[in-house]
């Protein structure tokens, strides 16, 4: 062995070498085509997966938020705007120094330390390429001021935002709803693509029930950006769809004339057209301002709000379920005819009692000395309960209750809004079911004159009365008049007619309707003193609802019963009787009688849908009705019934 | 067991072709380099989005090398073996220099700064430490003795320490794998090989308890890039999105979304391998894989046909570097092998390693021009 230190074999040597040079060729092949097969696998097998992420990186799509849908009333009177407000906005990638900039700005834009604070909690959530409000709602003289000196702030910008703004405040607020910041729990149900550059949803009204046409559709920009997010160009641009409008049925001049009949009293009143379903006064009072919600209210106006003896936030017209008193009697009388209980001119005589066969309980009618002898014309017009107590009797709750349910009491008209209330439309199978008991003939004594478990909302009411004055054919209220896109045109809602009302003889109709009518036009009539000189004729029933029970012989005397305890006036109406154009039901909470406190209102709202300019002048003074200013002040006729409330 | 050497050995297993190249220059070679310098050129100008500054720099760079390469040619493979020694502790001078006045760049002091340029004296080691190993062995017989072996390595241990000083992984891994590559190659038994592989597996640990962190997490984030998206798994991430959405075409040049918007970080240096696939897509990496691929066989081809031990040695060790340079960093970008700072041989916009590259070429040239029909 010695001699491999001393010679050298170059052939041996060589034929060492070769082979490892192979080996090595073999390894160098062996990698280069491991690495070819890498390369193989990213560029053809998972081009695709890659294509994608390179486009994900490099264009960045922002959505943009499609203008909401305006609402107007009925003469095309603006309710819900989108109000453009100012709000300065930096993009801190384009900005070097950030505090420097800001401090800069503070020369020519008040800002505040809450401005700053929010604005640094911002910047460190969001990206860089993300333009971030410094300050909201800038006046003029702050964008005039910024605007001029524009040019020292690059990546500072002032960008126009809408805003949704309810010119009338509160006036309809319970008919519109409002919109708010999306909350955690609504961006779950929203689709989020649609939403993604949304920040307000509609919370009640219409504006939560026609969310999905007043919103429109989302638009969207792609952007490219370098790695830096430094925006480069637009690549494409979908511009969003607006929002469609909305022309709705009610009419501001007559929402104002309502709510200021109805005044301090809470209360609600609800207007349509019977021919055609439309909704023209939705009010219930009090209200409140809806713009306080749109951004957020503060917890201490809320709890105002929320505190308020008088309920603003309660919408009484959708909600608000109450016995309907002696308003039923109309669709009483009618159901007697219908089932031959009774006729017309048939007469009974009404004393200042009723009592069951073999009970002593002593229903009381409202008059002392009861009406003597009544017919059916006669106990509407005097609205004479122990003509009423009578017929129910007769009825029997099954009866009573299959032919009122047929006005759309007791359940959903379907008006296009959300949270409706029910209504309660007694019968032997509801009490079992809910209370467990039999039913007492007692019960359906009291339901004659719309008392017991009977409730109903101002908005079935009104609804009612409105079947009763198409004689049968209902048609559903409605607050949708058209829609308005935006090429501006126009889609008509269609009406809905209600299940037709079938009575066996068509001058049953006929028969309650000119009772009705004597109410407010009979001298015996309980709105007479209200409608002695109303321009046209009406059909009316005026109504008292019980908050407080009274004892067997307990004399109700308003003076003695706090105001919270007094009785609910009511009253329905529609006109003009031969051709109705408005149905009418109005309650005033705690107003005592509807003769006196719901009536009035019923008659200021009709006269000024009614009448003309002239007539109104005429009735009113020149100096309250001139145009269109909403100054529903009483005529002088009417004064004392509503300033003695 | 030994036989005598014979002249008419050598002369039989000779190819004997008179053939003479201008200026020593193999001219299938330096065709190969030549192309792969203009696609180096074409790609460093879309990944420097057109900074004619840098082409030019380049462009200077690469005459340097080609003038390098030329010299070198020139210069019989005897003389380099005299001068081996000499240059290799000239090598180990200068990275000592580096460690005590060096130019710190990137957390690392790797520069001597010269002025009018900076170089990074661990590239030359790269050239004189294969050198120093070759003129070792080239006396001895083969196969070299566990003693001579461990002489050789304590050779390669000397500079790679001192570079991993520095510290310059990549580098230092680079310049033992040349180091190796001549013990491998001037004949070591596979037992031996399977000894020393099988320590230095078992030195792994002991390796990773002396890695730098930023080394560390380089190497798990290879293992699983998408653990830190936007720290250091960023890198690979965007290089295999740039690289894997080229395609089979790509998406021509200039064109690259990924490197012109600035996603790929070092996309000119050494990341500019996804810049280049994600512009010219497979059929592109492909071919650059073959010149890549030809290169390295030629450079071997040429090895097999040296005249010489310490010939032979030098010119398969610096073909089997070169393939290390290209097969670590494409490797690296398309996130098979850890994050290394390795530039792409001849692509990688930078000094040094273009110059010193094309000047072992220049050897590779010499070794070429002497071959065996000059045997004597």
């Amino acid at each position: 062995m010695a001699s491999r230190d001393f010679l050298k074999n170059p052939k041996l040597e060589e034929r060492y070498f070769r082979a490892r040079v192979y080996v090595a060729a073999f390894l160098v092949f062996c990698c280069i085509f491991v690495l070819g097969a890498r390369l193989f696998h990213l560029q053809i097998i998972s081009n695709e997966h890659y294509t994608t992420l390179s486009q994900d990186n490099r264009v960045r799509v922002v959505p943009i938020a499609p203008s909401r849908g305006l609402i107007f009333d009925r003469n095309l009177k603006l309710l819900a705007d989108n109000k453009s407000s100012y709000q300065l906005e930096i993009t801190p990638v384009q900005v070097d120094d950030l505090q420097q900039v800001v401090k800069q700005l503070g020369e020519y834009i008040q800002l505040e330390e809450h401005h700053l604070k929010k604005f640094f909690e911002d910047v460190k959530r969001k990206q860089s390429f993300e333009s971030i409000p410094l300050k909201l709602n800038l006046n003029e003289i702050e964008v005039a001021k910024f605007s001029v000196n524009r040019h020292r702030f690059p990546g500072v910008e002032i960008t126009a935002r809408a805003n949704r703004f309810y010119p009338f405040s509160g006036l309809n607020t319970h008919a519109l709803g409002y919109v708010g910041r999306i909350n955690a729990e609504e961006a779950q149900k929203l689709d989020k693509q649609m939403y993604s550059g949304t920040t307000h949803v509609g919370k009640v009204g219409v504006e939560k029930f026609y969310e999905d046409v007043l919103h429109g559709e989302v638009g969207y920009q792609h952007i490219e950006i370098n790695a830096q997010g430094r925006k480069l160009r637009v690549l494409e641009k979908v511009p969003p769809t607006p929002g469609v409008d909305l022309i709705l049925s009610i009419d501001a001049r007559l929402q104002k004339i309502a709510q200021d009949s109805l005044g301090e009293r809470n209360g609600s009143v609800v207007a349509m057209d019977p021919a055609t379903g439309e909704v023209l006064v939705f009010v219930s009072s009090p209200t409140f301002d809806p713009n306080l919600f749109v951004n957020g209210i503060s917890s201490k106006q809320y709890s105002l709000l929320r505190n308020d003896d008088d309920r603003p936030l309660f919408n009484r017209a959708l909600r608000g379920q109450y016995p309907p008193g002696s308003t039923i009697k109309p669709m009483m009388a009618l159901a007697g005819l219908h089932y031959g209980a009774i006729w017309a001119g048939e007469t009974i005589y009404a004393g200042p009692f009723y009592k069951l066969p073999g009970h002593k309980r002593k229903y009381r009618d409202w008059k002392k000395g009861g009406h003597g002898k009544v017919d059916m014309y006669k106990a509407i017009t005097q609205s004479c309960d122990v003509y009423f107590y009578t017929l129910a009797t007769e009825l029997g709750i099954d009866k009573i209750s299959e032919f009122l349910v047929q006005f759309n009491l007791g359940s959903r008209t379907e008006l296009d809004t959300w949270g409706e209330a029910k209504g309660l439309i007694p019968s032997v199978q509801w009490k079992k079911a809910v209370y467990g008991l039999p039913w007492y003939p007692g019960e359906t004594v009291i339901t004659g004159i719309g008392q017991g478990y009977m409730l109903t909302t101002p908005l079935q009411l009104a609804t009612a009365t409105s079947a009763l004055a198409m004689r049968g054919q209902g048609i559903r209220p409605r607050f949708l008049r058209s829609t308005r896109m935006q090429d501006q045109s126009e889609e008509i809602a269609s009406a809905m007619a209600m299940p037709y009302i079938y009575v066996e003889n068509d001058l049953y109709w006929d028969q309650v309707i000119s009772a009705m009518v004597d109410v407010a036009h009979k001298p015996n009539g309980t709105a007479f003193r209200i409608f002695k000189d109303a321009k046209y004729k009406i059909a009316g029933k005026t109504g008292t609802a019980q908050v407080f029970g009274l004892a067997e012989d307990e004399e109700y005397e308003e003076e003695n019963i706090s105001e919270k305890l007094r009785d609910h006036g009511l009253f329905i109406a529609f006109a003009p009787v031969d051709d109705p154009k408005i149905a009418i039901a109005v309650i005033v909470e705690n107003g005592g009688g509807g003769s006196k406190s719901a009536a009035p209102v019923a008659r200021i709202v009709m006269d000024h849908y009614l009448l003309s300019k002239e007539e109104l002048v005429e009735t009113y003074g020149a100096k309250v009705s001139s145009g269109n200013e909403f100054g529903g002040k009483p005529p002088a006729s009417l004064a004392s019934a509503l300033v003695h409330q | 067991m030994s036989s005598t050497y014979s002249i008419k050995d050598s002369l039989v297993t000779s190819p004997i072709r008179e053939e003479r190249n201008f200026l020593n220059i193999d001219p299938t070679l330096f065709i190969a380099l030549l192309l792969l310098c203009s696609i180096g050129l074409a790609v460093l100008y879309s990944a420097t989005s057109g900074e004619i500054a840098a082409i030019t720099r380049q462009s200077i760079r690469f005459g340097l090398g080609l003038a390098a390469l030329l010299f070198l040619a020139q210069i019989p493979a005897k003389e380099l073996a005299r001068w081996s020694p000499w240059l290799y502790l000239l090598g180990i001078a200068l990275l000592l220099v580096v460690m005590a006045i060096g130019y710190s760049g990137k957390g690392a002091q790797r520069w001597i700064d010269l002025g009018i340029v900076r170089f990074q004296p661990s590239e030359l080691l790269k050239i004189f430490l294969p050198m120093m190993v070759a003129w070792y062995f080239s006396e001895k017989s083969m196969p070299p003795t566990i003693m001579q072996i461990f002489i050789a390595l304590l050779m390669i241990a000397i500079p790679v320490g001192l570079v991993l000083i520095q510290p310059d992984l990549g580098t230092a891994l680079l310049i033992a794998f040349g180091g190796i590559c001549v013990i491998f190659l001037a004949g070591i038994t596979w037992r031996l090989l399977a000894v020393f592989g099988g320590i230095a597996i078992a030195a792994m640990p002991v390796f990773w308890f002396y890695l730098h962190d930023y080394q560390r997490q380089r190497i798990l984030t290879m293992l699983n890039p998408e653990s830190d998206p936007l720290g250091t798994g960023y890198h690979i991430i965007q290089s295999k999105i740039a690289i894997g959405s080229g395609g089979v075409y790509g998406k021509g040049w200039l064109n690259g979304t990924q490197s012109q918007l600035d996603f790929i970080p070092e996309r000119s240096t050494d990341f500019i391998f996804a810049v280049f696939s994600e512009e010219f897509g497979f059929l592109g990496v492909v071919l650059l894989l073959c010149v890549y691929g030809f290169i390295v066989m030629r450079g071997l081809a040429i090895a097999v046909r040296a005249q010489d031990t310490y010939s032979r040695l030098l010119a398969g060790s610096l073909s089997l570097s070169f393939f290390a340079y290209f097969l670590v960093n494409i490797g690296m970008v398309s996130g098979l092998l850890p994050v290394v700072g390795v530039p792409l041989p001849l692509i990688s916009y930078g000094g040094t390693s273009a110059v010193t590259i094309l000047a072992a070429f220049g050897i590779l040239m010499s070794i070429h021009s002497q071959r065996k029909f000059l045997s004597y």
